[in-house]
């Protein structure tokens, strides 16, 4: 047996060792805090290991030799008619990358969580062991995902990773805050499984659709040409969209969902209350990051009617070019106005993911996948450093009361810098700037709204992430938690220093081989190449040329958010107290971009509250009215019915019986007085009698039987 | 003796039988009863011993049955004779219209 024939087996038992530690810690562990981190941090080591060992099997396939020999294997699994659903996994480019940075940033996260959870060891979370069991079901959910072969397989892990989003954010469900307009973890959790689960019915729909459609919900099955001009002819519900056109439509819903894009956003930033691995793992790099990953896998349906020579967009592109653009927009705004640490964060999530959303929209499907490789590493990074920024001062996360952090805590200053960076796009050095910046150029020759506004958007992130960077790191600490803070342990800040290698260094694979100095320097754009195999063959193909002027666009507009940041915060630093600039730079925008642009106000007046009012009048009228007036009624009614029947009962029946052996016991009576004299040859006459009558009854038979 | 056909004691049979069953049916006296209980006994006996002849002179099922009745017919008497003495000795009558016992 060589490698190759053992790679289907390999891969299928990546997503298993996590599996069953989270069995290990729920049913036996859950008691030893360490021997429960130990066997999450060993099986998630495992999957790595595999994973590793996959992927760099793999990558020396070369991507189109992989993209036509996938690691495929499948095996029915439900009867369906005359067709099996299938079981199977599958690693293409597209999945061996990440099979890659998921295996990497799941298992730093795991690290991590050691030092973030028991805060450096001092003060052990009472949850601990089943905090873990938690995140390893999580881990499982996104690599069985990664490696899933067909839809329904990757619906369920999508399902799994929700159920342990609902869990994780809210892990700690018992914290109540003072202020009642403050939403609790308790609140969050719920709120993010709900709004996820509007894009997952729609996705749901979809999936239903497809298999309508083609019988198959396997990718290899889907995603090739025959199939797809199939659906591509076929005319769907909606008159003027084709079947491929809707499916894609739908599927989407589940990405605006999963990736949190407008306007199913509203539970990311919500989704902080949960602890910050959780929010790094689950709300950064890998599970918001399936949604795209789901997106570009189904990108050739998606994509169906698309024509780059003539500007020709499918209706499911048009949508996530609007959305994408449109979500990286409002988010990058809204997070110029946050204060926490997290929730900065959290907007920028929602805008780096929006940033890939579009890439797809306009077709370019392998920059979407490459910000999506490089933001999984920075943002899980930057969540980390935020993290441990939290937990080194004393659970503080207002980034107003933080500053001069860098003295305290420089390993995590810095990595968090190489992060900010990242985000940014900072030119050349780190890895956001090259997926960021091919994303741009991608836009720029497709569609000009779309590159400025991503490219407003990138002014913007570089803006924020330098005022983040400038009000926790620099300057003099505004509070004495923060005057007091210091590095947790070795186990948060290793992970954030991997992180921050990637956060930097990935990007070169993905050099365009056009650029200037570097491009022919390195002179193979390996991410390209590769991850472009996938689903080469099924696309139009674009022309490749490098075009400076998005480029010295997108830089000069990096530079100027990163330099601008830095004017207003970094240069003469806020004291404590005072308040932020931007409030009255802002004026009256800055309220609306503090509240989120009242998006949860709008939905709270216009969908929550009503539905509550509808139940309650559902409550009041159906509930209580119709359903419970029917029991009711049938219950008086049976009531009314026992009563009959028991006086029926006791009259006729019982009387009647009463009667029956009254008149016997009578008759016997009076026989008794006639029959029973007590003298023995009355009997005798009695017996004689019956004997004469046998005797006359055997006579006659007789007589008949000679007669007839 | 084969001149004499079997019905002849049939007919003798059930007359004692039915001359029997008057004197159980019609005697006050309680031995008077037993008398008759014993004539038709007898008149069973006269049947059993008429046929067995008639029907199957070879086996002796005939007189084996017969041999049976006289036996329980003696035992019989000597029990009900034995019950009278009882009873007379009680209530000092045998007067079976006077010996209403057998009632519930």
């Amino acid at each position: 047996m060589t490698i190759h024939t053992l790679l289907p087996i390999l891969t299928a038992l990546i997503p298993l060792p996590p599996f069953f530690s989270f069995l290990l810690i729920v049913l036996f562990f859950n008691r030893w805090k360490r021997v429960s981190h130990s066997i999450a941090i060993g099986a998630m080591f495992i999957s790595f290991l595999m994973a590793q060992v996959v992927f760099w099997s793999v990558i020396g396939m070369g991507g189109h030799a992989l993209a036509e020999h996938p690691i495929h294997v499948e095996i029915p699994w439900l009867p369906a008619g005359a067709t099996a659903l299938t079981m199977g996994v599958l690693v293409d480019p597209l999945g061996a990358f990440t099979l890659f940075f998921v295996s990497i940033t799941c298992l730093c996260i795991f690290l991590y969580s050691v030092g973030y959870m028991s805060e450096g060891g001092r003060h052990y979370d009472p949850r601990y062991s089943r905090f873990f069991a938690y995140i390893s079901l999580f881990a499982t959910g996104m690599l069985g995902l990664t490696v899933a072969d067909n839809m329904l397989m990757l619906f369920i892990f999508w399902e799994i990773m929700g159920l342990c989003s609902y869990l994780l954010i809210g892990f700690w469900w018992e914290k109540n805050y003072p202020d009642p307009r403050q939403i609790t973890p308790r609140q969050a959790g719920l709120k993010a499984f709900m709004t996820t689960r509007v894009g997952d019915v729609i996705m749901l729909l979809g999936i239903a659709y497809l298999y309508t459609a083609t019988g198959t919900l396997s990718f290899r099955q889907v995603l090739n040409e025959s199939t797809l001009h199939h659906l591509a002819s076929m005319a769907s519900v909606i008159p003027g969209l084709s079947a491929a056109a809707l499916i894609g439509l739908l599927l989407f819903g589940g990405t605006v969902g999963k990736s949190a894009q407008f306007p199913l956003h509203v539970w990311l930033p919500d989704a902080m209350e949960g602890p910050t691995p959780v929010s790094a793992m689950i709300h950064a790099a890998t599970m918001v990051s399936a949604g795209v990953y789901m997106a570009v896998r189904m990108f050739p349906l998606l994509q169906v009617g698309f024509d780059a020579h003539h500007g020709q967009l499918s209706a499911p592109m048009v949508a996530m070019a609007v959305i994408g653009t449109f979500s990286a927009f409002m988010a990058a705004t809204i997070a110029v106005a946050q204060n926490d640490i997290k929730k900065v964060l959290a907007y920028s999530t929602i805008s780096q993911l929006a940033y890939m959303v579009a890439a797809l929209g306009i077709g370019a499907y392998v920059a979407a996948a490459f910000h999506l490789v490089t933001h999984a590493f920075f943002k899980a990074l930057l969540f980390l450093g935020s993290g441990s920024v939290i937990v080194g001062s004393h659970h503080e996360q207002d980034m107003m009361k933080m500053g001069g952090l860098l003295k305290r805590m420089p390993i995590t200053a810095i990595t968090f810098i190489i992060g900010g960076l990242a985000l940014s796009g900072f030119p050349i050095l780190t890895a956001g700037f090259w997926s960021k910046d091919e994303i741009l150029a991608a836009a720029w020759s497709s569609n000009q709204v779309v590159f400025w506004v991503l490219a407003i958007g990138a002014l913007l992130t570089a803006f924020y992430t330098s005022r983040q960077i400038c009000l926790t790191f620099l300057g003099e600490p505004r509070s004495d938690h923060a005057a007091h803070a210091h590095e947790v342990s070795w186990t948060v800040y290793v992970p954030l220093i991997v992180l921050a290698v990637f956060a930097a260094g990935f990007g070169f694979i993905g050099v365009p081989e056009h650029f200037p100095v570097i491009g022919p320097l390195i002179n193979n754009n390996l991410f390209h190449h590769f991850v472009g195999a996938t689903i080469g063959e099924l696309l139009p193909h674009g022309e490749e040329g490098f075009n400076a002027v998005p480029l010295l666009i997108s830089v000069l507009f990096a530079l100027t958010g990163l330099v601008g940041g830095w004017l207003v915060y970094g240069r003469r630093p806020l004291a404590a107290g005072q308040p932020d600039p931007m409030v009255r730079a802002l004026g009256p925008l800055y309220p609306v971009l503090k509240n989120k642009y009242y998006v949860d106000e709008f939905y709270n007046a216009v969908l929550i509250q009503p539905t509550i009012r509808l139940a309650r009048a559902v409550y009041q009228w159906v509930d209580r009215g119709l359903i419970d007036g029917i029991l009711h009624g049938v219950a008086k009614g049976s009531f009314q019915a026992a009563r009959g029947n028991r006086w029926f009962d006791k009259t006729v029946i019982n009387g009647g019986v009463d009667a029956f052996v009254a008149f016997f016991q009578r008759l016997a009576r009076e026989a008794r007085l006639v029959l029973q004299t007590g003298q023995v040859q009355h009997y005798l006459l009695q017996v004689l009698f019956f004997v004469c009558a046998f005797a006359a009854l055997y006579v006659i038979l007789w007589l008949r039987q000679l007669g007839g | 003796m084969m001149g004499v056909p079997l019905a002849w004691y049939l007919i003798l049979a059930a007359a004692l039988f039915c001359v029997g069953l008057y004197g159980v049916l019609s005697r006050r006296n309680a031995i008077a009863t037993v008398m008759g209980v014993e004539l038709m006994l007898n008149a069973v006996n006269v049947n059993l011993l008429a046929f067995w002849r008639y029907t199957e002179p070879g086996g002796m099922t005939g007189q084996a049955f017969a041999t049976f009745v006289y036996a329980v017919a003696a035992a019989e008497v000597a029990v009900g004779l034995a019950l009278i003495v009882a009873i007379y000795r009680n209530r000092d009558t045998v007067d079976l219209d006077q010996i209403n016992l057998l009632k519930w």
